[in-house]
């Protein structure tokens, strides 16, 4: 880490988050020297020893750019939000978590008390005395603190004005080189940043279009899990093999990574651009291929989604239409 | 809690040009009663129906949502009411999963000539959704003051560090 001041900062957080993210930014290789050359970076607890009084001490506005990782789980989440909102000049909700919630926003489904039952209460977790974290306990030294759990998980912009989206589970390495190298660029004055509230280190279409496999007039009988399959065609879209592939809603970006390697698009890089909530629009691209005009028979062939919620928003139930609109800020 | 007796379910209905609007038309000039609660918007088919609208329809307050086309092999557009069919099939589907009544979207079928037809199942609609009471999806979300809720059945703290 460089030790000279005047150099643009830059910081990373991670909120509620698997630390995928993180990983990813380390994997863009050397690229993350580029990073240590333009900026100093003052706030990364994967990475270096800073404390959040270090964060609080700097003066407003004082980080050029923060990648914040991770959903808002906790008290704690949005008081990182607040403090790096105030203190950075560029915020990017980075990653599907601080975008829309990802996997973490699927116990939005529950109530938060049935989160704890899970967690704490379930056979493949030790707890004889059934004991549940509290905010405050009593220690002989003191009373201890830790954050106070929400009732839903919510996206980064749910709490605090954000200026770019980079999303993905977690972005691909080659994207977030490429938002880095911009970044720099803009800094020397040799590029123009994209106007707030775009979303960047992605594509502006679908997976569909960048999936080599061959498509013709979808016709489905019968929606089949992909490991049920004695065989699946290699060439053949996914989907038109009843395999509930998530490509014609989801953003490109990736470089259809997963229809590639033959298993199905799940949804991590969010809605496309102009899909307001990529669930309504899966639901509209997959019933449009059901192959029946009968109620009864569109049933028998719906039952092969055992799991529309999870199938339609599994990265994205916090940001979805219905769930973005009960987040108060 | 829920003020049954003040409580005027919103719903929000989809018509399609051809035949559902104008079986509404027909119940209002033929004076067949039904009750206010629905707002009515005209689309060119139901199969322009967007599962997006819906969605919007409910997240903004909307306490049901109505769809509405031409009868099954009736559509002005071949087969499109087919497809508003599927959607809204799996549309229900993904509802019930988060959390909403099944009742509280509804698919009907009306020619240009059942006025009555409609009126009827927009009664019939209105009574359940007034039986469900509000969707209140919005203001049953995140509140700040139930954040404590998920901790407060635990062990006693106390308990814990004895």
């Amino acid at each position: 880490m460089s030790v000279n001041g005047s150099k643009p900062k830059f910081a990373m957080y991670w909120a509620s988050s698997c630390g995928g993210c993180e990983i990813a930014v380390l994997n863009t290789g050397l690229k993350i020297l580029d990073v240590d050359a333009a900026f100093d970076v003052v706030f990364w607890p994967v990475a270096m020893d800073a404390k959040y009084k270090d964060v609080e001490a700097l003066p407003d506005g004082a980080i050029t750019l923060t990648l914040f990782n991770g959903g808002i789980r906790n008290d704690e989440n949005v008081a990182m939000a607040k403090l790096l909102r105030r203190k950075s000049q560029i915020l990017v909700a980075f990653g599907s978590c601080a975008t829309e919630g990802c996997i973490p926003g699927l116990a939005n489904l529950s109530p938060a008390r049935e989160v704890f039952d899970t967690a704490y209460g379930t056979v493949s977790t030790e707890n004889p005395m059934g004991v549940r974290p509290q905010p405050e306990v009593k220690m002989p030294e003191g009373v201890l603190h830790i954050p106070v759990f929400a009732s839903t998980v919510r996206t980064l912009e749910q709490v605090v004005d954000v200026d770019y989206f980079i999303p993905g589970c977690p972005p691909e390495s080659h994207q977030i080189a490429l938002v880095i190298d911009l970044v720099i660029q803009a800094l020397n004055g040799k590029a123009q940043l994209p106007p707030k509230g775009a979303t960047i280190g992605a594509g502006a279409s679908t997976v569909c279009d960048e999936c080599p496999r061959q498509r013709n007039v979808k016709k489905i009988r019968a929606f089949v899990r992909i490991q049920e399959l004695e065989t699946v065609d290699p060439d053949l879209c996914l989907l038109e093999q009843g395999i509930p592939c998530n490509g014609p809603a989801i953003r490109n970006g990736c470089g259809a990574l997963c229809p590639r390697a033959g298993a199905q698009c799940i949804g991590c890089y969010g809605p496309a651009e102009g899909v307001v909530d990529n669930g309504a629009r899966l639901i509209a691209a997959f019933a449009s291929v059901v192959d029946s005009n009968d109620p009864v028979e569109i049933e028998r062939i719906l039952d092969g989604i055992p799991d529309p919620a999870g199938q339609f928003y599994r990265f994205s139930l916090a940001g979805s239409l219905l769930h973005a609109s009960r987040a108060v800020r | 809690m829920v003020d049954q007796e003040h409580f005027e379910p919103v719903i929000i209905g989809f018509t399609c040009n051809w035949c559902s609007y104008r079986a509404a038309d027909l119940a209002g000039t033929a004076r067949v009663k039904y009750p206010p609660n629905v707002r009515l918007i005209r689309l060119m088919c139901s199969g322009r129906l967007d599962p997006t609208f819906v969605l919007k329809a409910l997240a903004g307050g909307a306490d049901g949502v109505l769809i509405t086309g031409c009868h099954p092999g009736e559509c002005h557009y071949l087969e499109q009411n087919y497809k508003a069919l599927r959607r809204f099939l799996l549309l229900r589907r993904t509802l019930v999963a988060m959390g909403l009544e099944p009742a509280r979207v509804r698919l009907v079928w009306a020619s240009a000539a059942e006025g009555v037809k409609l009126a009827h199942e927009i009664e019939t609609m209105v009574a359940e959704i007034r039986a469900l009471g509000p969707l209140r999806w919005r203001q049953n979300g995140f509140t700040p003051d139930n954040a404590h809720d998920a901790h407060a059945f635990a062990v006693a703290a106390e308990e814990v560090s004895a």
